[in-house]
């Protein structure tokens, strides 16, 4: 689904941001890459995205349907959550049925039916983010990038937004790529999990995550998952230094 | 309860101011001296009292708040398209902005007997001063709410194929409405100013508010120049509650500058 080989990014005032990076993201694979703030994490996910070049390299992108999850909700306040929801659509000038039909059936999976009417200013961060997540959901993506998505919340709406998505990620079955700094909940979230370097960014670790879907959260406290986190810890630690 | 919170403040102050007034015009004036200070009473008795002079009033300030009206609203446009092309490109900003500044800082009143000479005395010319004045903030307001966006809401629209003016429509301006509304108060305050003060350079014409002002004062009749000032400040207020409600209207469902606070 998404392929990037040797890719590489430099900016205009010379800093480095990431080194001949290989990965790839096949279809029903969720990739979460770790790395310290800085290492080129969001660069990462804009070229990926499209939103970005690749300074070196080559970036293979096998859809248009593209989701991203930015770190804050992005929402527009001015719109009703109905029709921030509906806001992809209409750019992509779709019929208004369609649009509603998708944003409907978006809000209803995120679980805010009864808050279709309101304003973006009168919901709680996390719910703001749900909102974030239904737009997305709108395009019915075939890749979903996550930009740190659940940065900004309190720990008991992170772990709660976690287990919404990974419940949409195998009902929709789209390929994920999220950056974040929470080894567990790259672990908790994924498929594989991908360590990032300091500056410039490359790829220092890369963990196949074993366990079967649907997960619980207390998957969280088994053995196997608290030695394989100590493990990408340890790795990211090793990176750091 | 809520409303004598609301409005015992300012009432208060009122109450105050003028009671200030007759103490300062019966303690400190002589009779003779009383016209520098007239009585409140006596400006609301002679100067609104009079039917002749009522209409005379009214009549030059139904003229000034239509020079006024028409000098926002071209001014309203010009800025706006003005400011919208600054804001698609940063050499149209980098050419253009120095100029809006300047604008600003030129005494444009001093300058009015200039475009009189200019473009005669007429409607045209009031409302160029009220153009002129009211211009700069509403540019400077609209360019920085164009600007308000974030660079996340930037790249979603760019994400999902939106191009200029899809991104200027569905984004910028929606978010630019309540900076907008900020020029308008403000720009609106000013465009009364210049149409009432401009009316002093424009002794041919019809008579604004302006002018009747600068006649009462020249012929010491102090209790119709206080009505014909009380009366020009009333409708600068007045178009000031005007966009205030509108912003309201529009704004005030998203938009926490205009939300009534909470108590």
């Amino acid at each position: 689904m998404l392929g990037f080989t040797g890719v590489g990014k430099r900016f205009a005032d010379g800093t480095t941001a990431l080194a001949d990076i290989d990965l790839d993201v096949a279809p029903g694979e969720f990739v979460s890459v770790v790395g310290p703030s800085g290492c080129g994490k969001t660069s990462l996910l804009r070229i990926a995205a499209g939103l970005s070049d690749a300074s070196e390299g080559a970036v293979r992108r096998e859809t248009e349907r593209v989701g991203y999850v930015f770190q804050d909700a992005t929402l527009l306040p001015w719109r009703t959550v109905q029709s921030n929801v509906e806001l992809l659509a209409e750019l992509k000038d779709l019929p208004e049925q369609e649009r509603r039909g998708r944003a409907d059936e978006a809000i209803e999976l995120v679980g805010l039916k009864d808050f279709a009417g309101h304003r973006p200013g009168q919901l709680s961060g996390g719910m703001r983010m749900r909102v974030s997540l239904a737009r997305s959901l709108t395009v019915e993506p075939e890749l979903f990038l996550f930009d740190e998505p659940f940065g900004a919340l309190d720990e008991i709406t992170r772990q709660r937004l976690g287990d919404e998505l990974l419940r949409l990620f195998t009902l929709r079955g789209f390929a994920g790529l999220m950056v974040t700094h929470s080894v567990t909940e790259a672990l908790y979230l994924s498929t594989r999990v991908l360590v990032l370097s300091d500056r410039p960014g490359r790829v220092i670790g890369d963990f196949a995550v074993p366990f079967a879907h649907p997960r619980s959260p207390e998957l969280r406290f088994e053995d196997e998952f608290t030695h394989l986190a100590g493990k990408i810890s340890a790795c990211l630690r090793g990176g750091a230094g | 309860m809520i409303l004598a919170r609301r409005f015992a403040p300012p009432v208060a102050v009122f109450l105050a101011a003028v009671g200030l007034w007759y103490a300062a015009s019966l303690l400190l004036l002589s009779d003779q001296e009383r016209f520098l200070m007239p009585l409140p009473h006596d400006v609301l008795v002679i100067g609104f009292g009079d039917p002749d002079n009522l209409a005379e009033l009214l009549t030059a300030l139904a003229l000034s708040a239509q020079v006024a009206l028409v000098g926002l609203v071209v001014a309203f446009v010009v800025a706006v398209s003005l400011a919208v092309a600054m804001s698609q490109a940063k050499w149209v900003e980098r050419s253009l902005y120095p100029y809006a500044v300047l604008l600003q800082t030129i005494p444009v009143l001093a300058l009015v007997p200039l475009f009189g000479f200019w473009f005669g005395f007429g409607f045209g010319s009031r409302v160029l001063v009220c153009v002129l004045i009211a211009l700069f903030p509403l540019i400077a307001n609209t360019l920085f709410g164009l600007r308000s966006v974030t660079s996340a809401q930037l790249d979603l629209f760019r994400l999902h194929g939106a191009g200029r003016w899809k991104t200027l429509w569905k984004l910028q301006f929606p978010a630019a409405l309540p900076s907008i509304f900020t020029g308008l108060r403000i720009s609106a305050g000013l465009s009364v100013i210049g149409a009432v003060v401009g009316d002093f350079f424009f002794k041919q014409g019809e008579p604004g508010i302006g002018i009747l002002i600068d006649l009462y004062r020249s012929r010491l009749q102090s209790e119709q120049m206080f009505a014909a000032v009380l009366l020009a400040s009333a409708l600068g207020i007045a178009v000031f509650w005007f966009f205030g409600f509108l912003a309201g209207r529009v704004v005030g469902s998203w938009h926490e500058s205009v939300r009534e606070p909470r108590t």
